[in-house]
Parts: structure tokens; C-alpha cells; sequence
């Protein structure tokens, strides 16, 4: 701890305090230093590199099926390579991107710095889990060498045990991966818990927390039941033991029941920490208080908890009893009223505000059409016997490309724009970000809407060929994944172009009275020169520049 | 309207009885959620330009947060949005009863997904592959199984969709308003050739259903129906003339020690005989009878203690996992193709005492 | 931390012991940095907990469906053994409490021997149960395929040893981990660094030891004694 005197805030107006400590980039150098770092915004860094690179890779597959599909009989690759494609996209887009996206890196990077906390509870573990998360990415990736797998993302089984593909090393892979996503989890309880600063109660947490806690203890609760569920089709694969094989009396009901408890939570996982960017975007853009906190924070929760009791909607023509479906049903309703009472939050929170259309703004109303049509298509396919019909169709294909294109990826672009200043002290080109955020919404609007007629028509998912009649709207789907991925590529570009060329932004560019931004952007390694005393909420828009630099101290 | 909306949809024609209520309840949900969402997004888009930033000053010492009128506000759509998803939930839960319980007089069809084919036997023995037949205007009922992994039968036309699990039985019900031919998809994946496990359920009228059961013509009469059909290969089957299937099942019936304990003529032997024993009603061990079909005779051969048939000593070894699926199909043709073989014994003889030896060599097995 | 002249200078004694570990920049006191680091092992103990959850599931499933054959099976399995392994397990968890005991009162010394007991105890049980093992898979009772036993009825019993086996070979694998962590604080003690202020590591190998026995007194009954 230093004895000189250091200016512990900035200012809203842009006054740059007179550095004493470098920034966490600057902080020390070599390859080492970030290789054996216990900074979690160096972490933070190490983590964004391999999850873009992962989401490259996830897309790169979904490309090559949308060419494939272009066409009803064979158009580039035959059907032993398209089931390996579909399951590679799922698999990738899962466990290495939606899952420990905006967790492992916004979470990592601005949970402490919004707690007013020097680093998570225990850097080390941290690390630990970025090894853990490349190591499992490695096995998945060696596995694909291998050959990949071609039992669809969801490993059903006796299939999964029956095919000759690389399951076993994808198993594995994700199991490593699993147990990166629970330390993680239990650094997130621990800080917010323990690590709060001065004047910071539970109640006046940035909703970017509340929203990364709630995720946490899905991961916590969740994850092992995925753990098992992997050893279960591992041992089964490699060892035949028939745990699930009706040959010795197993029943292949039972894997669906286990594997879809982890599962349907683990979609919360996805789209919790989106809906906390949301909440910080709006609030910052239109200098609001959200219309209620309490009720964002305590719908969170209630997500993660009603969100583990829905798990056999995914299963209405498995052949469950009537009456166990209708619990699920039921059940499965509930979790959409969470969501639209925050819903209503977020819209609310634009009333009488002073919003600001910048790009982070643009991904916030794509979210917010994207994200409630999504959902309540999700609704829809709760209902019992439209689901029948929309089982293991494209309407399903497209409802949870909805939520998670439209919804997890959309959040986490819009938080890479809203906390690029913060992490890199630059500042991206807001015209090309306005126009690539258009692009996405754009593109993703004509890829996966003919895809619900798809479903209606009948066409069902993991087709390789398909009739005829389904081809002109398989033809539109795919122009759209092109412009998609154009948009995403105009998108990286103008970042990656930022980080070396950009503008150099101030600590609080957009004027935000959220913690975070109570620092220098980038922040020095240990976020706060002392230890800050938060006097104030992080949503105080009614209160004056002054008061709101003096109640941070 | 329905029709206009069925098409604006791109729903498949709503061929089954069932089809025009579930899609009534998909218009009022679709059309709500396009609704909402556009209300959402309208609203939202509303507040940004009313209350875009301005280059007055930036508002402030205004009151923030939830207000007593926009709290009722956000009650009140919560609330009616819960109403609202209840009454779907009600609707939905209904609808799908009646699609799973099918009504006491349908007619069953036992069905048989295998990669990466559908089967299809009758009751009255006829049996085809691809191509199910059924009449209109009476209910069917499909039972479902598969023989390796998880499938799906899947006929959008009907709304209708059941998984086929192996070591177990699923059923689903339709009942067909016209002739036609509709398509019917494998919506579980399940390997290679997932997407090509298709097949067509043709819908026959009632004289040509009749035509059909009786199979006094080897072709089947095509139904006049606008769509292009062509039928899978359909087998009619002649229980004369057992088909080669069934001729391999008894030289494996043989091989796998079957024989030793099962007579084919009907007479009394270690185990039950196999004359007549397709789809007979079938004393069990616990004073319960049920029908020896696939399923039944299926489980005796990879568990044979399960349900005992009565009279019988529990002598048969298990041979799960012993014999291939491929030849557990085939002995079971040749089951069936004994079930037109009298059921009763021939003629009483004095009975020699049981002979456990195997048979000496294949020559020395009953020829069907 | 800066004294004036006025008050006299208050020392932390945490941060005075000479075993103190690198206090954690995000930490302001010592206590704190304990209190965090227990509160982070009970925290992923839960999700261990987890893991087990759904393995009793899995097993209460097959249990309600092939119930007769899973109580033969119970039958066959040696209770005597089980027995044996659960007051094995209950005596070490016993002893570790003893050692996370004295080195709260600064007897590192004892606390490292009663580490070096708790792990041998902790061997013994792998002892059994590799006795165990040896005798099922000498009668036939292997898992799925392998299983070659003809007394008892094929399915269930057969799904009930495949069980077996996944259940005690997870719960030993976590026994083995368990092992592994109480061998690292049971050599750090036996260099003297801990003490009465800094031995958190114990603890944390405690609580997690304890875990390991929490599941086996679940295990126990569940696979021996419900016949």
C-alpha cells in the first residue's frame, strides 16, 4: 500500500487523473506475465481470446451447413459429414462459447471493479480455471481432429454409445470444461459475498452482479449432473457397461431425464449474464434508474430456481405419462413471467430517460424484439400440443437460435462495445458500430424467421436432405447466415482496428454512474488506487455531477 | 380464415381429425406472441425517440425509479400475461391428452423403426415397410418400437409425433379425413442416414381399405387423391409362402439352440411350441394372459424370467446380447410364418421321455 | 496500515506469525482471506454434492423398476464389508476433526500425526474395497457386459452391480482425491507451517474429507443394507 496521496475518482466530464500506477495492459510484460498472471482483467483478456476464437469456429460450421442446406439432395459434403458438422456447431456454440462467454469474460473483467474489490476472491483459482477451459477446448478440438462426433450436441443415447465417432475425448473434453465454469462459479459467490467494499449492501450491487450471481448458482447446482451425465455416455461408449441400453435393461428414457436436468438450466446460464449487460446498457444510455431494481434482481432468482423444474418440456413425446408432461408444462410457463416482468423492467426504464442511440443502444432494441419474440415463442412450444407437432423441428431450431443468436449473442456484443473503452482505453468507430450492429439484426432476421415456417411446414432438425418443397426457404436462410456473418466479421474488424488505432476514450465516455467507470480506463491492475467507499447507487442519475463524484470515495 | 392462416403459416394440410383444433390453438398463440413482440419493440423504439437526448442540459433531481401508476402497470400485464399463459397451458394440456390416449376402438398398427426404416404389421397379419396403410375415417393406433436406437414417427400432416424407443412400447393415434398420401419423417436423430428414413401413410377409402385386408389383389388399388403417390414396397404377405426372411429365420432358429426346447408343429416340448404362437393369447406365470406379439416375444428372448409363460419350467437361458437384432427379425418371421399352422397338436402318441440332446444336425429339424 | 505518533501501533498477530502466507492484494485483513477461503470450499462441496445427487437419482429409477432384483442383489453384497468400511471412514473423519482441532491451537505438530493416521485409515477403506471387488468379480459380478453371474436374475441385478460400480468407483476416486489433499497439509504441517493463525489448508482438506464420508453414509445403506 502506497503513502502518497492518489485521486481516487474521475470525473464524468472526461478529467483524466494524473496516472501513479500503470494500466493493467502496461502493468508488467513478456509473455509470462501474462501466462502466470493472477490479474482477473489480464484473465479476463486471455479468456476473450480463445471464446471470439471459439465463436469463429462454432460459425465456420454453421456455414457449412447452411451451404449445404442450400440445396435438398448433396451440395458440398455427404451426410456422414453433415452429422459431424451439426454436432460440432452445437457443441462449440455451447460449451465454448455461450456458456463461458460473457461469464468468463465481462464477468471476470468488471465484477470485481463493480463490487469495488481489487481482484476475485481467489486469483489463482482463476487462472486455474482458463487452463482448465483451454485444455478442455483442446480435447474438444482433438476430438474434432479425430473425426469428430456425429451424435447431435445432446449425445442421446443408445446412439451415443453405438457410434463410432470421437465421443469419448468430446466427453471428456466438456467434463474439463465443466469444472472451468465451476470454479469460476464459486470465485463469483465468493466475491460478491465476501468481497463487497465499504457501503455496498446487497441492494445496491450493479444488476450485472445480481445477474452473474444467479448464474453462478445454476453453474454450481447444474454442472455436476452435466459431470455425471458425460461419465455416464463415456463409460457406456468406451466400456459398454449398458447403463442405458435396454440389452441389459437399461432405459434410454432415464439418459434424457439426467441429461435435460443440466441442460434446460444451463440455457439460464446463457442468458442471464446477457440479460445483466441489458440492464446495464439501458441504464447508462438513458441515465435511468432501472424502473425496479428489486424486480430484476429477484427475478433473476427466480429464473435460476423455477428454471431447474422445467426440464421435461423438452421431452413431451418421449414417452413420459400425460400427467408428468402437464407438470412440466405448467412449470415452464412460470419462468416466462419472470422474464417479462423484467422485460417490462427494461422498456420501463426508458420512460422520461435521455437515451442515447450509440451502438451498444442498436444491440440493446435488437435484444429487445429478438429476445421477447424468442421467448414467448418458447411459450408456444411450452404448449403441449403445439409442441408435438414442433418437436425436433426447425421451429424449435429457431426458437433457440432466437434466444441464443438473437438474445446471448446480441448482449454480448453489446457489452464488447459498452466496456471496449473500459478494457482497452480506446474507443471503437461508432459509425462502422452502427452499421455492423443493423447488419447482425438484419441477418440474423432472415436466417432463422423462414426457419420457423420450416417447422410449421414440418421440416425436421439434423436433416441433411430434405423435400423440395422446403427449398426456396432454406435458400433464404442461408443468404441470411451470409449477411450474418459478414456483419460479425465488419463487426471483429472494427474492434480489432480500435485496439491498435482507436481513439483514446476517457475514463467514463458514455457518462455512466455505474462503478466501473469510477476508474481509469483501462484500469491499473488493482482497479482502485485505495480501497473506494461507495456512498451512492450505481443508477443515481438525479444526482449532480458533483454529489455523484463525492459519494465515491 | 383458417385455411388463409394454415397457408400464411405454412402449416402442412390439417389431414387428421385433430389437426384444425391445434391449429387453432397455434393461431391464438403465434399471432399474441408476433404481437407482443412488435408491441414491445414498437414501445421501446417509441421511448428512444421521445426521450433522445437533447442539447438541453441532462435531466436531473427527477424522481426516479418505479412510480405508484407504472407499478399497477406492470401488475396488470403480468398478471393478464400469466392469465393469458395459463389458459394456453389449459388449451394445450387438453389437446394433448386427446392426441395421446387414443380412443378404445382404434385400430392397432404395430410399428418397427430400425435405421433406417419404418416397418409396419397388421393385425391380420399383412405387413409392409415404408408405406403404412390405413383407413379413413376410423381411428388408428400405432405402437411403436425400434430396434436399435431412438426414433421419432413423425407425420406432420396430422400433427402427430411419437418417439420409438427400444426395450419399450409408445403409441400415438390419428384419424385420417380423406384419402391421400401423407409423409411421414423420422424426427429423432439417429445416424447416418436420419434425414432418408422416410415413408408415406396412404390413406385408403373404405372399400379399398376393405380390398386391401382381404388382399384379394396382389397390387394394392392406388387412392384417388391429388397428391403423386408412389408407395413403398409393400409385402403382402402369404403365409403359404413364407419369404425368405422367414426361411432364414428358421436355419438361425437352429443355429442359436432355439430348437432344442421349442417344437414348430405344435407339439409339447421343453418350451411353449411356436405353431400358432404369433399374436395367441398367452397364459403368464402369474395367472395374467397376455398376447405373444413382437414385444412379448421379443423380452422372452433376452429375458425369458420376466414374464414366464405358465406351464412351462424356467429353463431358457437369457440371450441378451447374444443374438443380433438382424436375427432376432428374422426368427421372428418365421414365428409368424407358423401362426397360420394348426395350434393344437397332431394326433396323441405315446410321448417318448424328453430327449435334451441337441439336434444331431440341421437335416434333423422340423422344415416349416 | 499507519500508526501515529498518538496511538500506540496495533499489530495484527495474523500478520505477525512467521507461516504466514502472502496476504491477497484483495484483502484487507487475514481473517478475512480465511473466512473466504472456507466459505469457497463449502461452496464447491455443494456442487460435489451435486454429482451424487444425480447418481441416487439414476439409481432410485432402476431401483423402482427392477426392485426385487436390486434387493437380491443387496443381498449378495457383503454387509460385513460395508459395515467395516463405514465405522473405518466415521474414525478417520474423527481423527481429521482432531487435527484440524489442534492446529487451531497451535499443535502442528500432533495435527501432522493425526493427518498421517487419518490418511492410512483412509487406505484401509481402499483396501476393502478393492477386497470387495476382487470377490464379486471372482463370483461373476461385473458390470454390463462382463457380468457372467447365473444365480441371480439377469436384468436387474445386473444394472444394480453396473451401479455398484459406478457409485464406489466415483465415491473412490473422490477418496483417492481426498487422500491426495490430506497428504499435502499433512506434509506441510510436518515441516511446521501452520499455526494457529494460518492453517486454513487443513480445513479446507477436513471439510472436504468429511464430504467424501458424508456420501459413503449414504452409499452404505443404499447398496448393502436395503435388502
Amino acid at each position: 500500500m502506497t503513502d502518497a496521496p492518489t485521486p481516487a475518482v474521475t470525473s464524468d466530464a472526461g478529467e483524466e487523473p494524473i496516472p501513479v500506477e500503470p494500466d493493467y495492459l502496461h502493468a508488467e510484460r513478456g509473455v509470462l506475465s501474462w501466462l502466470l498472471t493472477k490479474d482477473h482483467k489480464r484473465i479476463a483478456i486471455m479468456y476473450y481470446a480463445a471464446i471470439v476464437l471459439s465463436l469463429i469456429l462454432g460459425g465456420i460450421f454453421a456455414l457449412v451447413i447452411r451451404l449445404e442446406l442450400l440445396t435438398p439432395e448433396r451440395t458440398i459434403i455427404d451426410a456422414t459429414t453433415y452429422n459431424r458438422m451439426f454436432t460440432l456447431h452445437g457443441v462449440t456454440m455451447v460449451w465454448l462459447f455461450l456458456l463461458p462467454g460473457i461469464p468468463s469474460i465481462f464477468g471476470n473483467f468488471i465484477l470485481p471493479i463493480q463490487l469495488g474489490a481489487r481482484d476475485l476472491a481467489f486469483p489463482r483459482l482463476n487462472l486455474m480455471s482458463w487452463y482448465l477451459f483451454v485444455i478442455g477446448a483442446c480435447l474438444l478440438l482433438g476430438g474434432m481432429i479425430a473425426g469428430g462426433a456425429d451424435t447431435g450436441w445432446t449425445f442421446y443415447v443408445p446412439y451415443s454409445s453405438l457410434t463410432p465417432t470421437a465421443v469419448t475425448p468430446i466427453g471428456i473434453g466438456i467434463f474439463i470444461l465443466g469444472f472451468s465454469s465451476i470454479t469460476t462459479a464459486v470465485n463469483f459467490v465468493a466475491t460478491t459475498h465476501l468481497l463487497r467494499t465499504r457501503g455496498l449492501g446487497w441492494f445496491q450491487m450493479p444488476l450485472f452482479v445480481w445477474a452473474l450471481y444467479a448464474t453462478s448458482l445454476i453453474i454450481l447446482l447444474a454442472t455436476p449432473v452435466l459431470g455425471l451425465v458425460l461419465i455416464l455416455v463415456a463409460v457406456d461408449h468406451s466400456l459398454h457397461f449398458g447403463i442405458f441400453d435396454p440389452k441389459y435393461g437399461g432405459d434410454p428414457v432415464l439418459f434424457q431425464h439426467l441429461f435435460w436436468f443440466y441442460s434446460h438450466p444451463a440455457v439460464y446460464i446463457m442468458i442471464l449474464p446477457a440479460m445483466g449487460i441489458i440492464s446495464e446498457t439501458v441504464s447508462t444510455f438513458s441515465r435511468r434508474r432501472p424502473f425496479s431494481y428489486n424486480a430484476i434482481a429477484y427475478a433473476s432468482l427466480g429464473i435460476a430456481f423455477i428454471g431447474f423444474l422445467t426440464w421435461g418440456h423438452h421431452m413431451f413425446v418421449a414417452g413420459m405419462s400425460e400427467w408428468t408432461a402437464g407438470v412440466f408444462g405448467i412449470l415452464s410457463m412460470f419462468v416466462g413471467i419472470f422474464s417479462a416482468i423484467k422485460v417490462f423492467t427494461w422498456t420501463g426504464t426508458l420512460h422520461r430517460g435521455s437515451i442515447r442511440f450509440t451502438t451498444p443502444m442498436v444491440f440493446f432494441f435488437s435484444w429487445l424484439f429478438l429476445f421477447v419474440f424468442g421467448g414467448m415463442t418458447g411459450i408456444a412450444i411450452a404448449t403441449q400440443s403445439l409442441d408435438v407437432h414442433w418437436h425436433d423441428t426447425y421451429f424449435i431450431v429457431a426458437h433457440f437460435h432466437y434466444i441464443m443468436v438473437g438474445g446471448a449473442l446480441t448482449a454480448f456484443l453489446g457489452g464488447a462495445h459498452y466496456w471496449f473503452p473500459k478494457m482497452f482505453g480506446r474507443l471503437y468507430n461508432e459509425r462502422v458500430g452502427l452499421a455492423s450492429a443493423t447488419g447482425v439484426f438484419l441477418g440474423f432476421v432472415l436466417t432463422f424467421t423462414p426457419q420457423f415456417l420450416l417447422g410449421n411446414a414440418g421440416m425436421p432438425r439434423r436433416y441433411y436432405s430434405y423435400p423440395p418443397e422446403f427449398q426456396w426457404l432454406n435458400v433464404l436462410s442461408t443468404g441470411g447466415a451470409v449477411l450474418l456473418a459478414g456483419a460479425l466479421l465488419l463487426t471483429l474488424i472494427n474492434l480489432l482496428v480500435a485496439l491498435k488505432w482507436g481513439e483514446r476514450a476517457g475514463a467514463n465516455p458514455w457518462g455512466s454512474r455505474s462503478y466501473e467507470w469510477q476508474t481509469p480506463s483501462p484500469p491499473p491492475t488493482h482497479n482502485f488506487p485505495t480501497s473506494p467507499t461507495f456512498s451512492r447507487g450505481p443508477y443515481d442519475y438525479d444526482l449532480t455531477e458533483e454529489e455523484a463524484r463525492e459519494r465515491i470515495a | 380464415m383458417n385455411e388463409l392462416l394454415r397457408r400464411l403459416l405454412f402449416l402442412p394440410p390439417q389431414a387428421s381429425t385433430l389437426a384444425a383444433d391445434v391449429d387453432g390453438l397455434h393461431y391464438f398463440v403465434i399471432i399474441t406472441t408476433m404481437l407482443g413482440a412488435t408491441a414491445v419493440g414498437v414501445a421501446g423504439l417509441y421511448f428512444s425517440l421521445k426521450y433522445r437526448r437533447r442539447r438541453r442540459p441532462l435531466i436531473a433531481h427527477v424522481p426516479q425509479g418505479p412510480t405508484p401508476s407504472g407499478a399497477k402497470l406492470e401488475i396488470a400485464i403480468v398478471v393478464g400475461l400469466f392469465s393469458l399463459f395459463v389458459l394456453w397451458w389449459v388449451i394445450g394440456f387438453r389437446q394433448y391428452l386427446a392426441l395421446r390416449i387414443a380412443p378404445e376402438d382404434a385400430i392397432p398398427v404395430y410399428v418397427t423403426a430400425k435405421q433406417w426404416m419404418w416397418k409396419f404389421a397388421y393385425p391380420d397379419g399383412g405387413h409392409s415397410v415404408a408405406t403404412l396403410y390405413v383407413p379413413v375415417g376410423r381411428p388408428v393406433k400405432v405402437i411403436l418400437t425400434s430396434r436399435d436406437v431412438v426414433h421419432s414417427f413423425y407425420v406432420p400432416a396430422f400433427r402427430v409425433k411419437q418417439d420409438a424407443v427400444p426395450g419399450r412400447y409408445t403409441t400415438a393415434w390419428f384419424e385420417v379425413k380423406q384419402p391421400g398420401a401423407y409423409p411421414i419423417f423420422c424426427a429423432e436423430y439417429c445416424g447416418n442416414s436420419h434425414s432418408t428414413m422416410r415413408g408415406e401413410v396412404v390413406a385408403l377409402s373404405p372399400e379399398d381399405w376393405a380390398r386391401w385386408v382381404n388382399a384379394s389383389f396382389p397390387e394394392v388399388r392406388r387412392p384417388r387423391a391429388p397428391v403423386n403417390i408412389e408407395p413403398g414396397s409393400v409385402d403382402l404377405f402369404d403365409p403359404r409362402e413364407p419369404t425368405s426372411m422367414a426361411r432364414e429365420g428358421a436355419r438361425l432358429a437352429g443355429e442359436h439352440g432355439c430348437l432344442r426346447c421349442h417344437s414348430v408343429d405344435g407339439t409339447p416340448y421343453i418350451g411353449p411350441t411356436w405353431a400358432g404362437l404369433w399374436n395367441a393369447r398367452v397364459p403368464l406365470a402369474d395367472g395374467t394372459e397376455i398376447t405373444a406379439d413382437v414385444a412379448y416375444l421379443t423380452e422372452s428372448i433376452a429375458e425369458p424370467a420376466r414374464r414366464q409363460h405358465k406351464g412351462f419350467a424356467l429353463v431358457m437361458p437369457s440371450y441378451a446380447g447374444r443374438i443380433p437384432p438382424g436375427d432376432v427379425s428374422a426368427i421372428l418371421e418365421y414365428i409368424r410364418s407358423l401362426s397360420r399352422a394348426p395350434a393344437t397338436p397332431p394326433a396323441p402318441e405315446p410321448v417318448a421321455p424328453i430327449d435334451f440332446r441337441p439336434p444331431a444336425s440341421p437335416a434333423e429339424e422340423p422344415r416349416p | 496500515m499507519s500508526a501515529s505518533p498518538d496511538t500506540p501501533e496495533v499489530v495484527d498477530p495474523a500478520a505477525a506469525s512467521p507461516v504466514a502466507p502472502g496476504l491477497g492484494d484483495q484483502y484487507d485483513t487475514y481473517a478475512r482471506q480465511h473466512r473466504a477461503r472456507l466459505f469457497g470450499m463449502w461452496v464447491f462441496l455443494v456442487s460435489e454434492l451435486l454429482i451424487f445427487a444425480g447418481l441416487f437419482s439414476l439409481y432410485a429409477a432402476y431401483r423402482a423398476e427392477y426392485g426385487a432384483d436390486f434387493a437380491a442383489g443387496i443381498e449378495h453384497n457383503n454387509a460385513t464389508y460395508g459395515t467395516i468400511n463405514t465405522l473405518v471412514l466415521i474414525t478417520s473423519s474423527f481423527t481429521v476433526a482432531a487435527a484440524v482441532h489442534a492446529v487451531r491451537g497451535g499443535r502442528t505438530r500432533t495435527a501432522a500425526r493425526l493427518l498421517y493416521v487419518t490418511i492410512a485409515i483412509g487406505a484401509v477403506f481402499l483396501v476393502i474395497k478393492g477386497l470387495e471387488y476382487s470377490t464379486h468379480l471372482h463370483e461373476g459380478f461385473a458390470p454390463g457386459p462382463y457380468y457372467s453371474n447365473t444365480e441371480l436374475p439377469q436384468f436387474g441385478a445386473r444394472m444394480f452391480f453396473t451401479l455398484y460400480y459406478i457409485a464406489t468407483g466415483l465415491h473412490g476416486l473422490h477418496v483417492v482425491v481426498g487422500l491426495g489433499l490430506l497428504a499435502f497439509v499433512a506434509w506441510k504441517a510436518h515441516r511446521l507451517r501452520y499455526d494457529e493463525y494460518h492453517h486454513v489448508g487443513v480445513e479446507m482438506a477436513g471439510l472436504y474429507w468429511h464430504l467424501v464420508d458424508v456420501i459413503w453414509i449414504f452409499l452404505w445403506p443404499v447398496l448393502y443394507l436395503m435388502g
